[in-house]
């Protein structure tokens, strides 16, 4: 799938959800069932340091293709980085590079991209660009 | 004298709100109070019909002005028993008015080898202030514990003060627990000493009458926006005797008397600590705002919250899983606490949801979290417009939210 498909399929599982509360119930419930991120990466080297939230993200480059995992000791902010994991994930530097992640508009989580929000949603997509980018300078120039 | 909640909560614009649909109950007091319809009209009126510069203007409208400033710093010296006016320095708030002492105390009256006594809930802003001091001089800071209810060892505190002890700063009423220290007990403790005492009153102003020579208190803090008043005001009361023996802390106009480039003299208090224009707009608006507490009457404040918080705690408990953190007999009116092993982003997210506005984290008073051994909590803080029927809102919100997040 491609990144836009994944964010059409996330946007579907939201589409019919009015009430705010039914909309951060399906985020909860993305963070419980999070698969996080291997121990031995969740090192304060991996970790993104939010006002409130606890954020971690770690990311491996294999055949072209990276590969994220994310954590966050909350599950709000843990729902919210299981989505940019499940969208980002197996997907070339330039694509994820070139991604435009309207999802988050879409399903009514724009308020978080605020630079000032606690839970750092805009940390994380930067995060998992840079190393994109890292990955893009090491292995493909 | 009882007070008409309904008629006080008209006094407030801002409680007619509907966030995400739903009447906003506003339980974040302690980080800033609403204002009332009487502090905002008179920050438009002056700034409409009575603005000019402060001091020395020789026409009307400066006058005018000047007046309005000097009868705000009245106003201040009569809410807080003040004994003289010249006491009352017009700071930007507690966080300036204790950086003031702690650098002007500091480096006049510490020297290296000397040490000051906090206590171990002290919000950042008594803290940090100190920590800077000791770039400049070689002191100490001690440190007040309090139990694991949150009740300050007052016991411990003779056993710190010795010969080298300058200053015990002590905040009255935690921001992060509630508590209510007993200051008055500090105070004497520490004059028997000679040991002059300062309090932030950041959250007791607003809550309960203070008087400070009847604490005999030696420097005493607090902001205006946390008792109904505008945001960027705050107040240092200091006895004459300290603030005449302590150096100005910033430099500027207002402050000097004659100024050359070989010496300069200072002006008398307070305007030896008022560099540069002051707010004046804000101390006439503060001063609006302290008059209608008064007028509903602090200790009629101090009752009412006193029943809320009786109110919260009983309806609270009895929330499955959730426990209080701070639980002091002394307490204010706010409820520190967390919920079975749910974050307090998490909690305090999902009650924004449903228009209850509370706040989480560390609340500025991180060893207060490292004691609990916990990142931080929800802090529900009450004032004069919140209501029983709020309250009945906030522990259903919680109950609510409780079932969404993994036990």
């Amino acid at each position: 799938m491609t990144i836009d498909e994944k964010q059409e399929e996330i946007i579907s599982e939201f589409e019919f959800l009015e009430d705010w509360l039914d909309k951060y119930q399906q985020i909860i419930d993305k963070g419980i069932s999070n698969k996080g991120v291997e121990e031995k990466y969740k090192t304060d080297e991996h970790l993104i340091e939010g006002c409130q939230s606890k954020v971690w993200v770690y990311a491996e480059y294999k055949d072209g293709k990276v590969y994220y995992q994310g954590e966050s000791n909350t599950d709000i902010a843990g729902g919210i980085v299981s989505m940019l994991v499940e969208i980002l994930s197996g997907h070339t530097p330039d694509e994820i590079l070139d991604a435009e992640l309207y999802f988050i508009d879409r399903i009514g989580l724009k308020e978080h991209l605020s630079p000032t929000r606690s839970n750092g949603m805009l940390s994380m997509v930067k995060q998992m660009r840079m190393y994109a980018v890292a990955f893009k300078t090491k292995y493909e120039e | 004298m009882a007070i008409d909640i309904q008629k006080i909560r008209s006094d407030f614009p801002i409680l007619e709100r509907k966030i995400y649909n739903k009447p906003l109950v506003y339980f974040d007091n302690a980080a800033t109070t609403q204002k009332p319809q009487c502090v905002v009209n008179t920050i438009v009126n002056n700034y409409y019909n009575c603005n000019a510069n402060i001091h020395r203007g020789v026409h009307f409208l400066s006058q005018q002005s000047t007046e309005a400033h000097e009868n705000a710093r009245k106003t201040v010296q009569n809410f807080i028993g003040a004994k003289n006016s010249n006491e009352i320095i017009f700071t930007r708030g507690t966080t300036e008015a204790i950086n003031l002492v702690a650098h002007s105390f500091g480096i006049s009256q510490c020297n290296d080898g000397d040490e000051i006594i906090v206590t171990q809930m002290e919000h950042h802003s008594n803290i940090v202030p100190w920590q800077l001091l000791q770039q400049i001089k070689d002191i100490k800071l001690r440190v007040i514990p309090f139990d694991e209810k949150g009740v300050l060892q007052i016991d411990q505190l003779e056993k710190l003060i010795n010969k080298k002890t300058k200053l015990i700063a002590v905040t009255h009423v935690s921001n992060a627990l509630g508590t209510v220290n007993p200051i008055e007990k500090i105070i004497k403790i520490a004059h028997s000493q000679d040991i002059p005492v300062l309090v932030d009153g950041a959250q007791s102003a607003p809550h309960t009458p203070i008087n400070v020579q009847d604490l005999d208190v030696d420097f005493y803090a607090f902001s205006g926006h946390k008792v109904y008043g505008p945001t960027g005001i705050g107040v240092l009361y200091g006895k004459e005797k300290w603030l005449e023996k302590i150096p100005p802390y910033q430099g500027g106009g207002e402050m000097i008397q004659n100024v050359s480039f070989e010496k300069t003299t200072f002006n008398e208090l307070p305007f030896k600590f008022e560099a540069g224009t002051p707010d004046y707009i804000g101390s006439t608006a503060l001063a609006a705002a302290l008059n209608y507490v008064s007028e509903i009457g602090m200790q009629n404040i101090a009752d009412y919250e006193h029943e809320l918080l009786r109110y919260a705690t009983d309806k609270l408990t009895q929330i499955d899983g959730l426990r209080i953190i701070g639980e002091s007999p002394q307490k204010s009116g706010l409820i520190s606490f967390l919920v079975g092993q749910i974050h307090p982003y998490d909690m305090g997210t999902i009650l924004d949801k449903l228009g209850i506005a509370v706040r989480t984290g560390h609340h500025c008073a991180e060893p207060v979290m490292k004691a609990f051994n916990i990142d931080g909590t929800i802090r529900a803080s009450f004032a004069i417009y919140n209501t029983k029927e709020e309250i009945d809102i906030l522990a259903s919100g919680i109950e609510r939210a409780a079932k969404m997040f993994r036990k």
